[in-house]
C-alpha cells in the first residue's frame, strides 16, 4: 500500500493494457504504411480511420467512467464537452485553409464570406496557432464544466436532476451552434479541412499519425485516471458515490471533489473530440445531440462502469457493432439493438463485461483485496445513481 | 477567537425548528459540559434526531442559539465546517462506505487535511497505520480489516461507524441509536466501548433502549414534543410522573 502514488497506480492488468496500447500505436500505422497491400498483414486505411475514431470514443468513455463509475455523477451531456473540443480543433483547421477555400479569402473561412461577414469574430482570433487551439481544446470544455459544476454541486443537485440538466446543457448548445450568427458555420459546421500542422489530413501518413496520437492519448488518459482512483482522493470519490452525506459529516467538502473530477473529465472529453475531428473531417452541431451523450453512457455501462478498462472496451465493442449493423440490411434496427443491449446489460450484467469478469475472477481467488485499488462497482448495482 | 460565553461544550438555547407547521423542536435548551456523557431519550417524534441535525448543520434552526465551546455559533455553518470544528456524528442507520474495506473506512475518517489537492498526493505513513491499528483493536475489528464494509454483520457496522467517529478525533461525539438491532452481548460491549471513549471525549447518545441507558449510568435528558421534559439520573427521571405519563400513555 505504501510507495509513490504514481507507481501504485498500475496493477498487472493495467500494465498489460498499456503495453497492448503501445503495441497497437506502433503496429497499426506500420501495418498500413510499410506493409504492401498484397500482404495479409496489411492494415487498410479504412481500418486505421475507423479504429482511430473508436479510440477517440474510448477516451470519451474513460472520461465518463471517471465521474460516473467512481463518483456517481451521471452526466448525460458529456457529448457537449467532446463537441466543444472538436470545434476548437476544427477552428484551427479552418484557419489553416486560407486562400485554398472556395472564396479564397485569406482571413475568413468560406461560411463567413458566404454570410457576407467582413471581419473575423473576436473569438476566432488566435486559432491560427496550433498551440493556442490545443490549449482551447481542453480549456473551453474545462471552463464550462467548472462553471456548470460550481453551481450544480454547490446547490447539491444530484442524481436524476443533475443528469437532466446536463442533457439540457448539451441540447441548448446544439440549438446555439445550429444558428448561423453564432459564428461556427451553422448546421453545416466546420469541414473541408486541408491540413493540420502543415500535413495533409487526407494522407495515409497523417491518418496513421493521428491514429497513433489517439492511442497514446488514450494510454495517458488511462494512466491518469488510474492514478486518481488509486489515490486517497479516489477513495473519497468512491465514498461520495456510496454515501455522500457521510463524507460530508466526516468533514470533506464534497462539492470540491466533484468539481475537480467533473472538470478534469470534461477536459479529457474535449481532447477526445479534438482528436476525433481531423480523423472524420467534419464537426457540426449534431455532435451535441443529446442522443450522442446517452450512447456514450451506454458504452460505459456495457463495458463495466468503475473499471476504466471496461469503458474503453465498451466504447470499441459497441461502436464496432454499430458499424457492422448500420452498414448491412439490418441498419434500420440499430437503435432497437442499442436499446435492447442497454436493457439486457442492466438486467443481466449490471457490472458490465469487465466488472462481471473481475467479480468472477475475485470470487475464485482469496477474499481479500490484492492491491491498493478499491474494487469499485461491487456494491451499488443500480444502473443510474 | 471570540470570548467564551458559557462553560458548556455544547450549548443550545431556545432552539425551535418547524417543518410545514409541525414544531419538531420547541424552545429547546440543553447544555453538555466538557467530558460529560449525556443520554437523550424520548418517544418517537420527540425531536431527538432533529436536535442532532441542528447541531451538525443538516437543519438550520428557525430560532435560537447553538454554540460549541461557548464561542462557535453553529447555526450559520454547514456540515463540513461543523465537522472540522470537531463534532462527529453516527447516524441512526449504520452508514459506512460499503465498497471500501474496513481499513479504508477508517483511513478516510482519520483526522487529516481534507482538501482535494492534499488527498490526491497523500501517502500512507507508519503513524497512520499505527493509528488505524489502534482503532481496529478498540472496535474489535482487527480480524476483518481487509473485508469490504458492506459484508460486515450489523453490529460490526455500528462499531466501525463508531471507530470512524473516533478516527476524526472530535471534541464531541453525537451517537444516534448505537445499539438498535444489536444482540444483548453486543449491547454490553457497546456500553463498554462508549465508556472507554468517554474517558477523553464528550458524548451525546440518543437511544430508545432503556436497559442500555441504565447500563450507561449517566445524566439523562428526556425530550418530549421538541423540548426538555426532565433531566437527571436515570432513577430520577424514571420516577418523574410526567415522564411516566409520556412513556406509558395517559
Amino acid at each position: 500500500m505504501t510507495g509513490s502514488p504514481l507507481i501504485r497506480a498500475l496493477d498487472r492488468v493495467g500494465v498489460v493494457f498499456l503495453v497492448l496500447l503501445a503495441i497497437i500505436a506502433v503496429a497499426v500505422p506500420l501495418g498500413n504504411l510499410l506493409v504492401p497491400p498484397s500482404s495479409p498483414w496489411h492494415v487498410s486505411l479504412y481500418f486505421v480511420s475507423l479504429f482511430g475514431k473508436y479510440v477517440c470514443y474510448a477516451i470519451l468513455a474513460l472520461a465518463i467512467d471517471l465521474i460516473w463509475g467512481y463518483c456517481g455523477i451521471l452526466s448525460l451531456g458529456h457529448g457537449a464537452f467532446f463537441a466543444l473540443g472538436g470545434y476548437a480543433m476544427g477552428m484551427y483547421m479552418m484557419r489553416q485553409i486560407g486562400t485554398r477555400g472556395v472564396y479564397a479569402n485569406p482571413l475568413l473561412p468560406d461560411f463567413m464570406v458566404f454570410l457576407n461577414w467582413k471581419e473575423l469574430p473576436f473569438y476566432w482570433h488566435g486559432f491560427q496557432y496550433f498551440a493556442y487551439a490545443a490549449l482551447m481544446v481542453a480549456l473551453v470544455p474545462g471552463l464550462l464544466a467548472f462553471v456548470f459544476g460550481w453551481f450544480a454541486f454547490r446547490s447539491r443537485v444530484t442524481g436524476v436532476y443533475l443528469s437532466i440538466i446536463t442533457q439540457a446543457l448539451t441540447f441548448a448548445l446544439m440549438l446555439g451552434f445550429f444558428r448561423n450568427n453564432f459564428g461556427f458555420g451553422g448546421n453545416n459546421g466546420l469541414t473541408d479541412f486541408k491540413d493540420i500542422l502543415g500535413f495533409n489530413v487526407q494522407s495515409a501518413e497523417t491518418r496513421s499519425a493521428l491514429f497513433a496520437a489517439s492511442v497514446i492519448t488514450l494510454g495517458l488518459g488511462f494512466y491518469l485516471c488510474r492514478a486518481i482512483v488509486a489515490s486517497k482522493l479516489g477513495k473519497v470519490l468512491i465514498a461520495i458515490r456510496d454515501a455522500e452525506n457521510r463524507v460530508r459529516f466526516l468533514g470533506y467538502r464534497v462539492e470540491s471533489y466533484k468539481l475537480f473530477v467533473f472538470t478534469l473529465s470534461a477536459c479529457m472529453a474535449g481532447i477526445a473530440g479534438a482528436l476525433y475531428v481531423p480523423q472524420v473531417g467534419i464537426i457540426n452541431p449534431s455532435e451535441f445531440a443529446p442522443g450522442n451523450s446517452i450512447e456514450a453512457v451506454i458504452w460505459v455501462a456495457v463495458g463495466g462502469r468503475g473499471t476504466l478498462i471496461g469503458a474503453v472496451l465498451g466504447a470499441i465493442l459497441v461502436n464496432y457493432a454499430k458499424t457492422t449493423f448500420t452498414s448491412g440490411t439490418l441498419a434500420p434496427y440499430w437503435l432497437f439493438v442499442l436499446g435492447g443491449l442497454f436493457v439486457a446489460v442492466t438486467l443481466l450484467l449490471p457490472r458490465g463485461i469487465v466488472g462481471t469478469a473481475e467479480h468472477w475472477w475475485r470470487g475464485r481467488g482469496p477474499k481479500t483485496r490484492g492491491n491498493g485499488v478499491a474494487p469499485a462497482g461491487v456494491a451499488d448495482p443500480h444502473p443510474a445513481e | 477567537m471570540p470570548p467564551r460565553t458559557t462553560s458548556a461544550l455544547l450549548y443550545l438555547d431556545g432552539v425551535s425548528v418547524s417543518f410545514d407547521g409541525f414544531r419538531a423542536l420547541n424552545n429547546l435548551s440543553l447544555a453538555v459540559e466538557p467530558g460529560e456523557m449525556r443520554a437523550v431519550i424520548g418517544p418517537n417524534g420527540a425531536g431527538k434526531t432533529t436536535m442532532m441535525d441542528v447541531v451538525t448543520g443538516k437543519t438550520r434552526p428557525d430560532e435560537g442559539d447553538v454554540y460549541l465551546d461557548g464561542m462557535y455559533d453553529l447555526t450559520g455553518l454547514d456540515e463540513t465546517e461543523i465537522a472540522e470544528l470537531g463534532i462527529g456524528r453516527k447516524f441512526q442507520k449504520p452508514t459506512v462506505f460499503e465498497s471500501h474495506t474496513v481499513e479504508d473506512n477508517l483511513l478516510l475518517a482519520l483526522k487529516s487535511d481534507r482538501r482535494a489537492r492534499k488527498t490526491l498526493l497523500w501517502r500512507e505513513s507508519a503513524e497512520v497505520t499505527a493509528r488505524i491499528g489502534r482503532l481496529l483493536d478498540l472496535t474489535r475489528l482487527s480480524a476483518v480489516r481487509d473485508r469490504l464494509a458492506g459484508g460486515l454483520a450489523h453490529g460490526q457496522k455500528q462499531w466501525l461507524e463508531i471507530g470512524m467517529l473516533l478516527a476524526q478525533e472530535p471534541k464531541l461525539l453525537l451517537v444516534d441509536e448505537p445499539v438498535a438491532g444489536m444482540t444483548d452481548a453486543e449491547t454490553r460491549q457497546t456500553v463498554e466501548l462508549l465508556k472507554e471513549i468517554n474517558r477523553d471525549r464528550t458524548i451525546v447518545v440518543v437511544e430508545h433502549d432503556m436497559a442500555f441507558v441504565r447500563d450507561l449510568d449517566v445524566k439523562v435528558t428526556v425530550l418530549h414534543e421538541g423540548s426538555v421534559l426532565a433531566e437527571g439520573s436515570i432513577d430520577q427521571v424514571s420516577s418523574n410522573e410526567r415522564v411516566i405519563e409520556v412513556y406509558l400513555g395517559r
